[in-house]
Protein backbone atom coordinates (compact mmCIF):
# COMPACT_ATOMS: atom_id res chain seq x y z
CA UNK A 1 0.00 0.00 0.00
CA UNK A 2 1.93 2.86 -0.95
CA UNK A 3 0.98 6.48 -0.48
CA UNK A 4 -1.04 8.55 -2.47
CA UNK A 5 -1.03 12.15 -2.86
CA UNK A 6 -4.67 13.61 -1.72
CA UNK A 7 -6.10 15.69 -4.70
CA UNK A 8 -6.61 19.13 -4.63
CA UNK A 9 -10.57 19.43 -5.06
CA UNK A 10 -10.64 17.43 -1.68
CA UNK A 11 -11.54 21.22 -0.15
CA UNK A 12 -13.88 21.65 -2.23
CA UNK A 13 -15.73 18.09 -1.94
CA UNK A 14 -16.22 18.99 1.72
CA UNK A 15 -17.68 22.28 0.38
CA UNK A 16 -20.08 20.52 -2.43
CA UNK A 17 -21.26 18.21 0.39
CA UNK A 18 -21.87 21.27 2.65
CA UNK A 19 -24.01 22.37 -0.53
CA UNK A 20 -26.54 19.77 -1.11
CA UNK A 21 -26.81 19.42 2.73
CA UNK A 22 -28.23 22.79 2.86
CA UNK A 23 -30.31 22.45 -0.53
CA UNK A 24 -31.97 19.56 0.71
CA UNK A 25 -32.50 21.65 3.83
CA UNK A 26 -34.52 24.38 2.50
CA UNK A 27 -36.01 21.72 0.14
CA UNK A 28 -37.91 20.39 3.47
CA UNK A 29 -38.29 23.72 4.69
CA UNK A 30 -39.96 24.82 1.65
CA UNK A 31 -41.55 22.24 -0.50
CA UNK A 32 -44.83 20.83 0.90
CA UNK A 33 -45.26 17.48 -1.27
CA UNK A 34 -44.71 14.37 1.41
CA UNK A 35 -42.70 12.66 -1.27
CA UNK A 36 -40.49 15.37 -2.46
CA UNK A 37 -39.45 16.15 1.08
CA UNK A 38 -38.43 13.16 1.44
CA UNK A 39 -36.01 13.01 -1.54
CA UNK A 40 -35.03 15.96 0.07
CA UNK A 41 -33.96 13.52 3.13
CA UNK A 42 -32.36 11.41 0.87
CA UNK A 43 -30.87 14.20 -0.52
CA UNK A 44 -29.43 15.00 3.27
CA UNK A 45 -28.06 11.75 3.60
CA UNK A 46 -25.74 11.57 0.32
CA UNK A 47 -24.35 14.97 1.33
CA UNK A 48 -23.54 13.66 4.58
CA UNK A 49 -22.05 10.13 2.70
CA UNK A 50 -20.25 12.77 0.73
CA UNK A 51 -18.80 14.23 3.76
CA UNK A 52 -17.97 10.95 5.21
CA UNK A 53 -15.75 9.42 1.86
CA UNK A 54 -14.08 12.69 1.64
CA UNK A 55 -13.17 12.68 5.47
CA UNK A 56 -12.06 9.10 4.52
CA UNK A 57 -9.95 10.05 1.82
CA UNK A 58 -8.17 13.04 3.59
CA UNK A 59 -7.24 10.35 6.78
CA UNK A 60 -6.44 7.00 4.55
CA UNK A 61 -8.94 5.38 6.51
CA UNK A 62 -12.11 2.91 5.83
CA UNK A 63 -14.06 3.46 8.87
CA UNK A 64 -15.68 6.49 7.26
CA UNK A 65 -16.76 4.28 4.00
CA UNK A 66 -18.30 1.50 6.28
CA UNK A 67 -20.22 4.35 8.11
CA UNK A 68 -21.00 5.40 4.49
CA UNK A 69 -22.36 1.67 3.89
CA UNK A 70 -24.51 1.67 7.09
CA UNK A 71 -26.02 5.01 6.08
CA UNK A 72 -26.98 3.64 2.83
CA UNK A 73 -28.82 0.34 4.36
CA UNK A 74 -30.23 2.60 6.78
CA UNK A 75 -31.66 4.71 4.04
CA UNK A 76 -32.68 2.02 2.13
CA UNK A 77 -34.56 1.06 4.99
CA UNK A 78 -36.44 3.98 5.70
CA UNK A 79 -37.18 4.33 1.99
CA UNK A 80 -39.35 1.30 2.25
CA UNK A 81 -41.44 2.05 5.45
CA UNK A 82 -41.80 6.09 4.35
CA UNK A 83 -43.12 5.35 1.41
CA UNK A 84 -45.61 2.58 2.55
CA UNK A 85 -46.67 5.36 5.48
CA UNK A 86 -47.14 7.39 2.06
CA UNK A 87 -49.08 5.03 0.77
CA UNK A 88 -51.42 4.99 4.16
CA UNK A 89 -52.06 8.88 4.21
CA UNK A 90 -53.03 8.75 0.67
CA UNK A 91 -55.43 5.99 1.13
CA UNK A 92 -56.97 7.95 4.52
CA UNK A 93 -57.29 11.06 3.57
CA UNK A 94 -56.95 11.52 -0.62
CA UNK A 95 -54.15 13.90 -0.70
CA UNK A 96 -50.05 14.12 -0.30
CA UNK A 97 -50.13 17.99 0.93
CA UNK A 98 -48.14 18.12 4.55
CA UNK A 99 -50.45 20.83 5.50
CA UNK A 100 -53.14 18.29 5.70
CA UNK A 101 -51.80 15.94 7.99
CA UNK A 102 -52.06 17.93 11.46
CA UNK A 103 -53.31 14.84 13.63
CA UNK A 104 -50.73 15.23 16.28
CA UNK A 105 -50.89 18.92 16.40
CA UNK A 106 -51.56 20.97 18.76
CA UNK B 1 -8.14 15.44 -15.74
CA UNK B 2 -9.26 14.08 -12.39
CA UNK B 3 -10.06 18.06 -11.75
CA UNK B 4 -11.55 18.97 -14.02
CA UNK B 5 -14.46 15.46 -13.90
CA UNK B 6 -14.84 17.19 -10.21
CA UNK B 7 -15.73 20.24 -11.03
CA UNK B 8 -18.32 18.59 -13.69
CA UNK B 9 -19.48 16.20 -11.40
CA UNK B 10 -19.88 18.86 -8.70
CA UNK B 11 -21.79 21.22 -10.87
CA UNK B 12 -23.82 18.44 -11.95
CA UNK B 13 -24.89 17.13 -8.56
CA UNK B 14 -25.64 20.89 -7.51
CA UNK B 15 -28.29 21.77 -10.89
CA UNK B 16 -29.83 18.48 -9.88
CA UNK B 17 -30.27 19.63 -6.14
CA UNK B 18 -31.17 22.45 -7.36
CA UNK B 19 -33.80 20.94 -9.79
CA UNK B 20 -35.00 18.87 -6.95
CA UNK B 21 -36.05 21.46 -4.61
CA UNK B 22 -37.21 23.81 -7.53
CA UNK B 23 -40.13 22.82 -9.48
CA UNK B 24 -43.39 21.33 -8.35
CA UNK B 25 -43.85 18.49 -9.86
CA UNK B 26 -42.60 15.74 -7.87
CA UNK B 27 -41.93 13.31 -10.61
CA UNK B 28 -39.19 16.21 -12.30
CA UNK B 29 -37.92 15.92 -9.02
CA UNK B 30 -37.31 12.35 -8.77
CA UNK B 31 -35.74 12.36 -12.14
CA UNK B 32 -32.91 14.98 -11.43
CA UNK B 33 -32.50 13.70 -7.88
CA UNK B 34 -31.06 10.28 -10.07
CA UNK B 35 -28.40 12.54 -12.19
CA UNK B 36 -27.61 13.51 -8.43
CA UNK B 37 -27.07 10.14 -7.12
CA UNK B 38 -25.11 9.49 -10.44
CA UNK B 39 -22.73 12.69 -10.44
CA UNK B 40 -21.78 11.87 -6.57
CA UNK B 41 -20.94 8.39 -7.57
CA UNK B 42 -18.57 9.59 -10.37
CA UNK B 43 -17.03 12.09 -6.94
CA UNK B 44 -16.80 8.82 -5.15
CA UNK B 45 -14.97 7.36 -8.21
CA UNK B 46 -12.94 10.26 -7.82
CA UNK B 47 -12.04 10.03 -4.63
CA UNK B 48 -10.77 6.48 -4.38
CA UNK B 49 -13.88 4.58 -3.38
CA UNK B 50 -15.14 2.32 -6.04
CA UNK B 51 -16.96 -0.10 -4.03
CA UNK B 52 -18.81 3.08 -2.62
CA UNK B 53 -19.56 4.41 -6.36
CA UNK B 54 -20.85 1.17 -7.30
CA UNK B 55 -23.27 0.82 -4.34
CA UNK B 56 -24.38 4.38 -4.68
CA UNK B 57 -25.80 3.26 -8.35
CA UNK B 58 -26.87 0.06 -7.74
CA UNK B 59 -28.98 0.95 -4.27
CA UNK B 60 -29.73 4.79 -4.58
CA UNK B 61 -30.21 5.22 -8.36
CA UNK B 62 -31.35 1.59 -8.62
CA UNK B 63 -33.17 0.17 -5.74
CA UNK B 64 -34.07 3.57 -3.95
CA UNK B 65 -35.10 5.53 -6.56
CA UNK B 66 -37.28 2.57 -8.34
CA UNK B 67 -39.18 2.48 -5.50
CA UNK B 68 -40.03 6.54 -5.66
CA UNK B 69 -41.03 6.50 -9.12
CA UNK B 70 -43.02 3.70 -8.27
CA UNK B 71 -45.13 5.00 -5.72
CA UNK B 72 -45.07 8.16 -7.60
CA UNK B 73 -46.91 6.41 -10.80
CA UNK B 74 -48.82 4.36 -7.95
CA UNK B 75 -50.58 7.60 -6.51
CA UNK B 76 -50.58 9.68 -9.72
CA UNK B 77 -49.17 12.41 -8.13
CA UNK B 78 -49.98 15.78 -9.82
CA UNK B 79 -48.52 19.24 -9.21
CA UNK B 80 -48.32 20.84 -6.22
CA UNK B 81 -50.73 23.51 -5.76
CA UNK B 82 -49.50 26.63 -4.14
CA UNK B 83 -49.87 28.16 -0.83
CA UNK B 84 -53.38 28.48 0.67
CA UNK B 85 -51.78 30.62 3.55
CA UNK B 86 -48.99 32.63 1.96
CA UNK B 87 -46.85 33.67 5.07
CA UNK B 88 -43.98 36.21 4.19
CA UNK B 89 -42.31 34.92 7.01
CA UNK B 90 -42.24 30.94 5.75
CA UNK B 91 -39.83 31.65 3.06
CA UNK B 92 -37.57 34.07 5.03
CA UNK B 93 -37.60 31.97 8.30
CA UNK B 94 -36.40 28.95 6.03
CA UNK B 95 -33.49 31.10 4.27
CA UNK B 96 -31.97 32.95 7.97
CA UNK B 97 -32.16 28.91 9.02
CA UNK B 98 -30.47 27.53 6.11
CA UNK B 99 -27.99 30.76 5.89
CA UNK B 100 -27.07 30.01 9.31
CA UNK B 101 -26.61 26.25 8.78
CA UNK B 102 -24.05 27.48 5.90
CA UNK B 103 -21.90 29.78 8.18
CA UNK B 104 -21.61 27.15 11.30
CA UNK B 105 -20.70 24.21 9.38
CA UNK B 106 -18.68 26.26 6.77
CA UNK B 107 -16.46 27.28 9.94
CA UNK B 108 -16.62 24.06 11.27
CA UNK B 109 -15.21 22.90 7.61
CA UNK B 110 -12.52 25.55 7.68
CA UNK B 111 -10.99 25.40 10.74
CA UNK B 112 -10.43 21.17 9.30
CA UNK B 113 -6.30 20.49 10.33
CA UNK B 114 -3.91 20.88 7.74
CA UNK B 115 -3.95 17.44 6.41
CA UNK B 116 -0.90 15.52 4.58
CA UNK B 117 -0.12 16.02 1.21
CA UNK B 118 -0.27 12.10 0.41
CA UNK B 119 -1.58 9.00 2.86
CA UNK B 120 -1.58 5.47 1.83
CA UNK B 121 -5.10 4.63 0.77
CA UNK B 122 -6.98 1.70 -0.01
CA UNK B 123 -10.39 1.12 -0.40
CA UNK B 124 -10.74 -1.49 -2.69
CA UNK B 125 -13.07 -4.39 -2.54
CA UNK B 126 -11.08 -6.56 -0.49
CA UNK B 127 -9.85 -4.21 2.24
CA UNK B 128 -13.34 -3.24 2.48
CA UNK B 129 -14.65 -6.58 3.03
CA UNK B 130 -11.86 -7.14 5.67
CA UNK B 131 -12.95 -3.77 7.53
CA UNK B 132 -16.53 -4.75 7.31
CA UNK B 133 -16.21 -8.39 8.59
CA UNK B 134 -13.66 -7.03 11.29
CA UNK B 135 -14.47 -7.95 15.00
CA UNK B 136 -15.07 -3.93 15.00
CA UNK B 137 -17.56 -3.74 12.35
CA UNK B 138 -19.65 -7.26 12.19
CA UNK B 139 -21.56 -7.40 14.95
CA UNK B 140 -23.80 -4.10 13.83
CA UNK B 141 -23.36 -5.46 10.13
CA UNK B 142 -25.41 -8.25 11.22
CA UNK B 143 -27.70 -6.34 13.12
CA UNK B 144 -28.38 -4.29 9.73
CA UNK B 145 -29.91 -7.75 8.20
CA UNK B 146 -31.97 -7.51 11.41
CA UNK B 147 -33.29 -3.27 10.36
CA UNK B 148 -34.25 -4.61 6.86
CA UNK B 149 -36.37 -7.48 7.85
CA UNK B 150 -38.13 -5.09 10.30
CA UNK B 151 -38.25 -2.69 7.32
CA UNK B 152 -39.70 -5.43 5.09
CA UNK B 153 -42.39 -6.43 8.05
CA UNK B 154 -43.18 -3.15 8.82
CA UNK B 155 -43.51 -1.77 5.08
CA UNK B 156 -45.95 -4.31 3.71
CA UNK B 157 -47.98 -4.00 7.24
CA UNK B 158 -48.62 -0.40 6.76
CA UNK B 159 -49.36 -0.59 2.97
CA UNK B 160 -52.23 -2.71 3.66
CA UNK B 161 -55.60 -1.83 2.79
CA UNK B 162 -57.16 -2.06 6.35
CA UNK B 163 -54.89 -1.33 8.61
Amino acid sequence: MDAAPLPGFLPHALLLSLLLFVIGALGVFLRRNVITIFMCVELMLNAVNLAFVAFSRAHGNLDGQVLVFFVMVVAAAEAAVGLAIVIALQRHKDTLDVDSFSLMKW
Amino acid sequence: MDAILFYVFAALALAGALLVIGQRNPIYSAFSLIVVFCSLSGIYGLLGSPFIATLQIVVYAGAIMVLFLFVLMLLNVKKEEPHQVTSPWLKASALVLCLLLVFQAGTVLLRAPTWPASVPFDASTRSMAHQLFSPHFLYAFEATSVLILGALVGAVALAKKEL
